[in-house]
């Protein structure tokens, strides 16, 4: 696992931000997990179009007082996890996110 | 209800968030169900662009649990045309139908939607009852060949069984029926009044015995001792419960664009052709009134030895005429379960003292 892959959200999921959280459903056995507001952050970017390290320098790093070193490998360890269950995609290459990223109204 | 589920239902009732919405998106319907509650008549459903607007604007409620029913849902020709919306905009989507439409080629097209699940009512294993009950020729076939056409995709089946006089001896098997397809099962001992509270299809709810038999078969119901035991005494934590979800993190839309509490609580909150749905949601004198009831504001119910244990349906007692009261039909539940009659039914067989005399058989009086 790197921090070059390029991360995108996976067709087969139901999404939805509640608060600062984001529920998920998996679309591979209907379970239910929660992002909390970092992961959230990388889930709403991961758009197919960057990869991960930019995300985290972008989004993570700019927002948070965190060691980027730090937030690299957290950031990695979340995706694999996620995309270990089927929620997020890893790809060498830039992608096409499916599905969009809908945020409750405030 | 997992941990969880628990937790986000918990804060989506804190934030105000619908998180589970069912979208009626037709009452049209190609069987006749004995026990149904809809007018069948098209009065005007919403177009294919007005539901996508629907759904666009629930999505941005923060509503995630999406149920799409009717009716049935296949009649509707731009049926796929708004489930790949809805699935455009990452709803978990749950779809009720008699599956009779449903053949290989719609079976294939739901599983690359990645819908959550799809439930089909199946009423007895045997075709000349549930046959009788749709009144539909055949239509257990179509359906249960619908399920196999589902699960050979991998989907999620949930076959849903109503209780009521003509099958009431008939969910075990239509149980093992639906293990035997790979689906999960649901039974649902209540026939609930139609939409414009006409309570004639009342007397298709099967008997306080057969209830019974119901509450006390463990393969169904598991530890019977805990499930049929006494009420608790409510304290007065317990009496400031919501009544149920409806309302709260739930609620309904009709084909006609009508927002209500839930499909069993016709209670008009307002309509999403004139107004956005959020605004009905936050904004509703109806829904406002119904989240403001707690258990301790009914008044026969809050001193009913029941009130906790109940599966009281505020929608049910709305249908009687009154939001706050009791449902007579979930007083009777509760009585089968446990042998102890509710407030309820106590003041009704009280109220009924001179009849029993002459109505020895009548119902209420083999409640006292």
């Amino acid at each position: 696992m790197s921090s070059k892959v390029y991360v995108t959200r996976s067709p087969t999921v139901a999404a939805r931000k509640l608060g600062d959280e984001t529920m998920i459903m998996s679309g591979l056995d209907s379970t239910l997990f929660t992002l909390d507001e970092v992961a959230t952050i990388i889930w709403e970017a991961a758009d197919g179009s960057k990869r991960l390290e930019e995300i985290v320098d972008s989004k993570i790093c700019t927002e948070f007082e965190v060691e980027r070193g730090k937030a690299l490998l957290d950031a990695e360890a979340l995706v694999e996890g996620l995309a270990g269950h089927g929620i997020l995609q890893l790809s060498n290459e830039p992608l096409t996110s499916p599905i969009s990223s809908r945020k409750a109204d405030p | 209800m997992s941990t969880l589920m628990q937790e986000m239902s918990a804060k989506a009732l804190e934030l105000g968030v619908p998180l589970s919405v069912q979208v009626d998106l037709t009452y049209r319907c190609n069987e006749r169900c004995v026990h149904c509650y809809l007018d069948h008549d098209d009065h005007g459903e919403m177009s294919t662009s007005e539901v996508k607007n629907l759904l666009d604007e629930l999505a941005s409620a923060g509503v995630l649990f999406l149920t799409l029913s009717g009716g049935e849902i296949l009649l509707r020709k731009d049926f796929f045309q708004i489930l790949e919306y809805a699935r455009e905009l990452t709803f978990c989507v749950k779809l009720k139908t008699n599956a009779i439409l449903i053949r290989a080629a719609e079976a294939e097209r739901i599983r690359s939607l990645n819908v959550d699940s799809i439930q089909v009512s199946i009423y007895s294993h045997r075709a000349e009852v549930h046959d009788a009950i749709t009144k539909v020729p055949g239509s257990l076939k179509r359906s249960l060949d619908a399920i196999r056409f589902l699960k050979s995709y991998g989907l999620k089946a949930i076959v849903a069984d109503v209780l009521m006089r003509q099958n009431a001896q008939d969910y075990p098997e239509v149980r093992m029926l639906a293990a035997e397809l790979g689906a999960e099962f649901t039974l649902d001992p209540t026939i609930t009044p139609k939409m414009d509270s006409n309570r004639s299809i009342l007397g298709l709810n099967v008997s306080g015995e057969a209830l019974q038999r119901v509450f006390r078969d463990e393969s169904l119901i598991g530890n019977v001792e805990e499930f049929c035991a006494p009420p608790a005494k409510a304290d007065e934590e317990a009496l400031e419960a919501l009544p149920c979800s409806a309302g709260h993190t739930a609620c309904y839309v009709s084909p006609y664009g009508d927002v209500y509490p839930c499909v069993q609580f016709p209670m008009p909150s307002g309509n999403v052709r004139h107004t956005r749905f959020l605004d009905i949601w936050r904004h509703s004198h109806a829904l406002k009134e119904v989240r403001s009831i707690r258990l301790r504001d009914l008044p026969t119910c809050s001193a009913c030895a029941h009130v906790t244990a109940c599966t009281r349906c505020p929608g049910l007692a709305y249908m009687e005429g009154n939001m706050r009261g009791p449902s007579l039909q979930d007083c009777e539940k509760s009585f089968a379960r446990t042998g102890i009659p509710s407030t309820n039914l106590l003041s009704q067989a009280a109220s009924l003292h001179g009849l029993v005399q002459i109505q020895a058989s009548s119902p209420q009086s083999s409640v006292v």
